[in-house]
């Protein structure tokens, strides 16, 4: 049977994107399904009736949803250029550091952006400890998996050019030269082709992310 | 087989995220020295093994220490391939699906549960109740699907959506004598209360579970602490 795979995302979608990298990376084809998720599709509802978010992916029929499952479904199903090591030690800690860019940093940093007075001066303490922890991972390191691009690399993605939209949006300082290795990380990642030619239109994200802060920040 | 000294589990016995480190190392017949943490005054050894979470359940192999439940599960099941059960689906596709699930346990269901302990007033209580068992009604459905007839969602033998949602089944117990409700019973969820026997009575499982009257006396506990504290 010829390989079908199928990428359910929307053009901004960081966790989208995530895939979009681990898809190209790894030389595969795939038609990609942008949703409008203020009308999402009867397809989306139907392969991912859980969560009914972005991304899924369908191969051969078969969808997975949750960005962190499907990049460790891809990397075992096509064995080139892998995301993860073979050492369980190694795996363990690329798994470890992406759990926490999803359960500890995104939540913070997003709390930083949306919320206003004391909230928002204790989430931007609580980003900045946990970028601290970040910073501390990648010190000596080009990639976070090492020479080449790892899972974690995949899933901290959303550093490069997401983090930056939030600081030009709001004016909040985060990702500054108190973290050198992670700056320099930035820029190692968004040399990459696969990350380069990917990011969504800068323009785009702002008026986008624009709003969503006016939303969150109504003016007095 | 691996020495005692050579693995360790630091732990804390209410636990239910402890609970998957030790069935899994169980599961692979491996040896470890369990350590019983007092989270009020964390040891030198858990704050230096894991200094981002500072949390249990943390395993020591050799000179590596390993956080978070079920990235522990998984590196068990990856040192110790050659050991039988498999843990982890050897298809791709369905460690996917228990993967998906697994997370889905910690991410939206463990919430609830926690909400149903926690929760002030009997709306809140309710809410959480609900999708406790919203969560419930999923995973019998999922064990249709997965256990092909079989004991376990991993089929003849515990797997890794077994752990994942088994470590909870005597916290449940708890959640029901407070509620004075079934979330577990024949009627609703027919097939997850055999799983549960089953599970709870697995020579991997049973010498691990914390005994119902104990943890119920401690989920007050915590009730009562969480209260007072300002959140």
């Amino acid at each position: 049977m010829a390989e079908e795979v199928k990428l359910f995302k929307t053009w901004s979608t960081p966790f989208g994107l995530r895939i979009t990298w681990a898809l190209q990376l790894k030389g595969i084809s795939y038609e990609a399904i942008d949703e409008d998720l203020s009308n999402k599709s009867a397809l989306l509802l139907q392969y991912n009736p859980v969560y009914k978010k972005v991304p899924v992916l369908v191969h051969n029929g078969k969808p997975i949803s949750e960005s962190i499952v499907i990049l460790e479904y891809i990397d075992e199903t096509w064995k080139q250029n892998p995301i993860l090591p073979e050492d369980p030690l190694e795996r363990a800690n690329a798994r470890f550091w992406a759990k926490f860019s999803d359960e500890k940093l995104i939540p913070s940093v997003w709390s930083a952006f949306t919320k206003e007075g004391k909230e928002r001066e204790e989430a931007m303490d609580a980003s900045l400890e946990n970028l601290k922890f970040v910073e501390e991972e990648l010190k000596g390191k080009k990639f976070f998996g090492g020479e080449k691009l790892g899972l974690a690399d995949i899933v901290f993605g959303w550093l490069g050019n997401l983090l930056p939209i939030f600081e030009e949006v709001s004016g909040l300082k985060l990702l500054d030269d108190r973290f050198p290795s992670l700056l320099a990380w930035t820029k190692e990642l968004s040399e990459l082709p696969v990350v380069k030619y990917n990011w969504p239109p800068h323009d785009k994200m702002i008026i986008k992310y624009q709003a969503l802060y006016e939303k969150f920040h109504p003016a007095k | 087989m691996a020495e005692s000294s050579d693995v360790k589990v630091l732990g804390s016995w209410p636990s239910p995220f402890v609970l998957r480190a030790r069935i899994a190392l169980h599961l692979k017949s491996v040896n470890y020295e369990y350590v019983e943490e007092n989270l009020e005054s964390k040891s030198e050894l858990l704050l230096k093994s894991n200094p981002v979470h500072k949390k249990v359940p943390v395993l020591l192999h050799g000179g590596n220490s390993v956080s978070e439940s079920l990235i522990i599960v998984q590196y068990i099941d990856e040192v110790w391939s050659s050991s039988a059960p498999s843990i982890l689906p050897s298809d791709p596709y369905e460690r996917a699906i228990s993967r998906f699930w697994a997370a889905y346990v910690d991410d939206k269901w463990y919430n609830a549960l926690r909400a149903t302990l926690l929760a002030e007033g009997e709306e809140a209580k309710k809410a959480a109740l609900a999708q406790a068992e919203e969560g419930l009604a999923l995973f019998e459905e999922e064990y249709g699907k997965l256990s092909k007839g079989k004991p376990f969602f991993g089929g003849d033998e515990i797997g890794y959506l077994d752990i994942a949602i088994g470590c909870f089944l005597v916290w449940i117990n708890v959640i029901e004598k407070f509620s004075e409700m079934k979330l577990i019973d024949e009627a609703k969820t027919p097939r997850l209360f055999q799983w549960a026997d089953g599970f709870s009575s697995h020579v991997a499982v049973k010498d691990v579970l914390p005994d119902v009257e104990a943890l119920a006396q401690f989920g007050l506990q915590l009730r009562a602490k969480f209260l007072k504290t300002p959140h």
